[in-house]
């Protein structure tokens, strides 16, 4: 019943192609003998995930967080670390990127929840470089020049040195993280946070307190920010301070507006057409900056609510709310709307 | 640890400080009065410098240069805000971020295909290449002209805004554009002329750190951050906070970078010392913006808000 009523919705109906065509895409490039295919996607499917998690925070939760490229990092040297000391054993590396991850957004955010607006902005983005400053310092660890991953992550069998096995991890949690935010988006948690996004205060008149669950969503978020790190340092071998730059802060927000904030659809189509454009214009010229920058600016001209905001446009018969509600407690219906 | 030497870091601190000001007094009276996010800030800055190197090539007058730098970013920022930014100030700070953000890269870009991917260097020119004695220590020259053009850059900013009916109208604006909209004046023109001054001002400070510093693609990136740091900590849309602001950042951010390493030393281990001196010292300025913005969420002299 459901599926039948995802066709008619194009907001819906896309995104789910995309996992389907992605899900096949290994299968092809083996076939076509293209491996750069693999690790090409592998790098959207990670970036991906970590948009969807800026989602949580910032679509959802209405902190713009201008840092989460900390996260990233965070994630990206739990994988370095332990690897230079010859520590291969992914379970390592996830305890330590998850306890590092939200432990950063923990502190962070018990700091920054405490300011609202453009500062919030900017002391995310603060946090962020501090923590840039200290990786670069880490002279014994690379400092500037960033170091080199000998021992991937081994979870038992699975190797993350492996670009089919990157992909494959990265692509089922993906899918399952899409899900997730399906179902969070519609539950108490996810509505609460979507009210506090509005209008805080009512929240508190409520009895509930709006900045735990704020606080709540932006610690998932950097957990899995972080998560998405790990999978990046395994897929490039390499951990950089780069990947704490406030460039890529940005493009991860870029990633999420163009995308569509606050949709569950919309991070993933976002860094879809974000790195596949920035892959096509690479194609063309070397100079393909100048091109994406202001296509960027009339995005941020035109658009009001991303990709998926235009894509649902085109849904036609908007299910009756009951049918919508009960939609949402089925699969990733719930967030076509 | 001589008098001296901390004198001359001290002096580099407020060299520093005065670039930032530069920078950040545009930047702040837009953020305050259109609530505008201008990550391109920095990238007004980096033509700036593009220009006064490309101009002092061309004619080789030092003063020259700085004059068309100054002209050029204004009319940069005149056209900038013409074709995009006035169409994005009702809309909501994300929409900010993302077209200033691919306004960064289209410049960063731009100069790379123009000027290509080596940097430039600008002499210092040679009126003002030599040093100072000042208290039995010598100072370069071209760092004092900074200062003094920096310093006289900010009274005249003060003067406009505390003396005129221009200056008026903006501290107005800042306190509640719609009022002020209401009573006749043209705030379209207003907030267009803003823009396009902030931007000189920020081409102006890349000119005077063009002689000093490699002039390449990206070299607004960082400084921008750096002037974010000092509004944020100044309090948005005070021109006053800017100025206090970039004297503390300058200062914080230089002796940070001299003495925090040492003085570490002192107390802890060397091993510990060498490490932990540089990262906090290159955090130096993010960690008071931490610290303030916990503790004064609106910065240290906020801009009192009408409704």
């Amino acid at each position: 019943m459901h599926v039948l009523f995802m066709f008619r919705r194009p907001g819906t109906l896309i995104p789910v192609l995309l996992l389907v065509a992605l899900a096949i895409l290994p299968f092809a490039a083996t076939a076509a003998g293209q491996p750069f295919w693999i690790a090409f996607f592998a790098r959207i499917i990670i970036f991906a995930i970590a948009a969807t998690a800026l989602n949580l925070a910032l679509g959802f939760g209405g902190m713009v967080s201008f840092g989460h490229a900390l996260f990233l990092g965070l994630g990206s040297y739990a994988v370095a670390l332990p690897a230079f000391y010859e520590v291969g054993s992914g379970w390592v590396h996830l305890g330590l990127c998850v306890a590092l991850s939200a432990g950063a957004a923990l502190v962070t955010g018990l700091i920054s929840l405490r300011t609202s607006g453009i500062a919030f902005i900017m002391i995310t983005l603060a946090f962020a470089q501090m923590g840039y400053f200290v990786v670069v310092s880490l002279k014994s660890y690379g400092g500037d020049d960033g170091m080199s991953i000998a021992s991937p992550s081994r979870f038992g069998g699975l190797n993350l040195g492996s670009p089919h096995h990157i992909y494959g991890v990265a692509l089922v949690l993906l899918v399952a993280l899409t899900w997730w935010m399906a179902r969070l988006r519609v539950a108490p948690f996810g509505m609460v946070l979507r009210g506090a996004h509005q209008n805080s205060r009512r929240i508190d008149a409520m009895g509930l307190r709006a900045q735990r669950y704020q606080l709540a969503a932006y610690v998932i978020s950097g957990a899995i920010c972080g998560v998405a790190g790990l999978l990046l340092a395994n897929l490039n071998a390499f951990a950089s301070p780069s990947s704490m730059s406030w460039m890529i802060s940005g493009e991860l927000i870029a990633m999420v507006v163009l995308g569509g904030m606050g949709s569950v659809f919309g991070p993933l189509l976002g860094a879809f057409v974000y790195l596949g454009l920035e892959e096509v214009l690479k194609g063309f010229t070397e100079h393909w900056m100048a091109v994406f920058g202001p296509m960027l600016v009339l995005l941020a001209l035109l658009g009001k609510r991303g990709i998926a905001g235009m894509l649902s446009q085109f849904d036609k018969n908007e299910l009756p709310l009951k049918t919508r509600a009960d939609a949402a407690t089925g699969l990733v219906q719930g967030g076509a709307q | 640890m001589n008098v001296a030497l901390l004198a001359a870091q001290a002096l580099n601190g407020v060299q520093l400080g005065v670039l930032l000001f530069l920078l950040a007094a545009g930047l702040t009276l837009v953020f305050g009065i259109m609530s505008f996010v201008n990550l391109a800030h920095g990238s007004l800055y980096m033509m700036g410098a593009y220009i006064t190197a490309v101009a002092f090539q061309a004619t080789g007058s030092f003063l020259l240069s700085v004059l068309t730098a100054a002209l050029g970013t204004l009319v940069i920022g005149a056209a900038l805000e013409w074709a995009a930014v006035s169409k994005l100030y009702r809309r909501d700070h994300l929409d900010h971020v993302l077209a200033t953000f691919g306004l960064v890269m289209f410049f960063n870009e731009l100069v790379r295909i123009i000027w290509g991917t080596q940097p430039f260097f600008v002499p210092v020119p040679d009126v003002l290449s030599g040093t100072v004695e000042v208290l039995g220590f010598s100072y370069p020259a071209y760092r004092f002209a900074i200062i003094a053009a920096g310093l006289m850059t900010a009274v005249a900013c003060w003067l406009l805004i505390q003396k005129t009916r221009v200056g008026m109208l903006i501290r107005a604006g800042a306190q509640n554009p719609a009022m002020v909209a209401a009573l006749g004046v043209n705030i379209r023109f207003l907030n267009a002329m803003l823009f396009a001054v902030g931007a000189m001002l920020a081409g102006l400070a890349g000119a005077m750190a063009a002689p000093i510093l490699s002039v390449q693609s990206g070299m607004g990136d960082g400084v921008l951050i750096t002037t974010l740091v000092v509004i944020v900590i100044g309090g948005i849309g005070s021109v006053t906070g800017a100025f206090y602001a970039s004297l503390i950042v300058g200062l914080v951010d230089t002796l940070g970078r001299a003495y925090l390493p040492f003085l570490l030393s002192n107390v802890a281990e060397r091993s510990v010392a060498d490490a932990a001196g540089p990262a906090l010292a290159s955090m130096s300025a993010y960690l008071l913006m931490a610290v303030v913005l916990a503790f004064r969420p609106h910065g240290l002299f906020p801009e009192k808000r009408g409704a």
